[in-house]
């Protein structure tokens, strides 16, 4: 008996390595994991039973299909999405990046695949004055370690209340409950946000930033410094949807009007 | 290891670490005041009176902290009337409901730990209490409890370093304690191991000093256990 069970535990634990083994490279398609965030709508989001939709989920399987590789879509917080994409858990991030200088010293980027301002959301009938002394004393609801972070804390650190939450959907939440004057993010997300039930009352105001120095230079993906192969297949594959008209089709499908910004 | 993004942060760490004892002192003074009352009710034979207090702990004690907290602070905040109540001026603040959250909780393993100890007085001390026709409430106050409480001491100190631990749990809701700038500092930097480190390193300071506080303590009250 205890022969026979050595044995088994041999013949599984040879079995478990062989299963492992060939991943890498028996198999004739490649596969590339993909970081995305699944907490950003429209660009991406957790739907009701746990799959990944939205503008990023369907530019990168569209790329991974160019590419001619197997997706797989690895779901990240944003906090931990760059160091995860360090530490190998995914080869590439598709989480609506801003390309910033900060970033940059940490990861490469791919040419950018979006651009978008950002700006702030209040709620209907609040006066608010978007300036240095309106804003005195108000409260304002971003994601941490954004660039809408980065540019309230740069702007306005000193004269607003700066709330960091992990998610915008949180932040969104709070702003419901009315614990915050003012969010402030990607025009697009809020859009997205006031067309949904929850945000009919809610309105953008003010200007739309998109200052180089927080914001960078588009939305890109990023990927290992060391990857530079790899980058350079995204770069291609971009430029491939954007040719046959596969990056117009998904961006219709969220948005009326160009996000691309030649 | 790039040592000047913790030195340029220390500021950001020094005031998280602020915020972090004080949530940890308010919520373990409040507790503690909630846990005795509630000790005595989860002791006594009466089932009016324990079963009401061993719901509140079963409740607390069952379910995570970081629900509850989300729970008060997410989930309270959907309510219209609460919102539009006084009670809103309180469940607004992340800070209270921090506190709140944390005080219930550490109510709920505070009493759980003094219930036993009053269960475990010697049956000689109330008889000899009841020889000297102490009342219950006399009996309470000067034989069961200061017996209970000294005999609780090393159990609470692990409860009190559980706490600190847990306090973490108000950087998710947009509170900048220890954890909450780490986390900040990590989204500026990217460097989670030299952010988490040093918050690490802050929290291992304050446990080793709670430690040494409780020693004190178990030295000067449980001397007589000394062999």
């Amino acid at each position: 008996m205890k022969k026979r069970l050595t044995i088994s535990s041999l013949l599984l634990s040879l079995f478990m390595l062989l299963s492992v083994l060939p991943a890498s490279t028996a198999f004739a398609k490649d596969v590339v994991r993909i970081g995305v965030e699944g907490a950003y709508p429209p660009f991406s989001k957790t739907t009701k039973d746990g799959k990944l939709e939205g503008f990023d989920i369907d530019i990168a399987n569209a790329l991974c299909d160019k590419m001619g590789v197997d997706c797989k879509l690895v779901k990240q917080d944003w906090d931990g999405i760059i160091p995860a994409l360090l530490a190998k858990k995914y080869d590439a991030i598709v989480a609506s990046m801003s390309i910033t200088k900060e970033r940059k010293e940490k990861v490469d980027f791919t040419k950018p695949y979006y651009k978008s301002p950002a700006r702030f959301m209040h709620k209907k009938g609040d006066k608010i004055e978007i300036s240095k002394a309106g804003l005195k004393g108000k409260s304002v609801a971003v994601q941490r370690g954004t660039v809408s972070d980065k540019f309230i804390t740069g702007e306005f650190g000193d004269d607003v209340d700066v709330k960091r939450y992990g998610t915008q959907e949180e932040a969104y939440l709070d702003m419901n409950a009315g614990r915050v004057d003012l969010v402030f993010a990607d025009a697009f997300v809020l859009l997205e946000y006031i067309k949904s039930d929850k945000g009919k009352d809610y309105e953008l105001i003010g200007d739309s930033y998109t200052d180089e120095k927080y914001f960078g230079e588009g939305i890109g993906i990023a990927i290992r410094k060391d990857d530079k192969d790899l980058a350079e297949k995204f770069n291609k594959a971009i430029k491939a949807i954007r040719e046959d008209g596969t990056y117009d089709k998904i961006r219709k499908k969220y948005f009326d009007f160009d996000i691309f910004g030649e | 290891m790039d040592f000047s993004i913790i030195i340029d942060n220390l500021p950001l760490l020094f005031k998280g670490l602020g915020l972090t004892l004080q949530l940890l002192v308010i919520s373990l003074a409040i507790g503690f005041v909630l846990a005795i009352p509630l000790a005595i009710m989860a002791a006594s034979k009466s089932p009016w009176l324990r079963l009401p207090a061993k719901a509140y702990i079963y409740v607390f004690r069952g379910t995570p902290l970081l629900i509850q907290i989300f729970i008060i602070y997410f989930g309270f905040s959907q309510f219209e009337w609460l919102r539009e109540s006084y009670l809103w001026v309180i469940f607004k603040s992340a800070y209270w409901c921090a506190i709140i959250a944390f005080s219930l909780n550490t109510a709920a393993y505070t009493a759980e730990i003094f219930r036993g100890a009053i269960l475990q007085t010697p049956k000689g001390e109330i008889e000899a209490a009841e020889a000297c026709g102490m009342s219950r409430w006399d009996q309470y106050r000067h034989v069961i409890l200061p017996s209970a409480f000294r005999r609780s001491i090393p159990m609470y100190g692990n409860e009190v370093i559980f706490m600190l631990h847990a306090t973490v749990l108000a950087g998710v809701i947009t509170l900048v304690d220890l954890f909450g700038a780490a986390k900040i500092i990590n989204s500026r930097h990217y460097a989670p191991f030299e952010s988490f480190i040093s918050a690490g390193l802050f929290y291992l300071a304050i446990t080793f000093t709670i430690v040494f506080i409780f020693k004190l303590i178990e030295s000067r009250f449980l001397k007589h256990l000394k062999r």
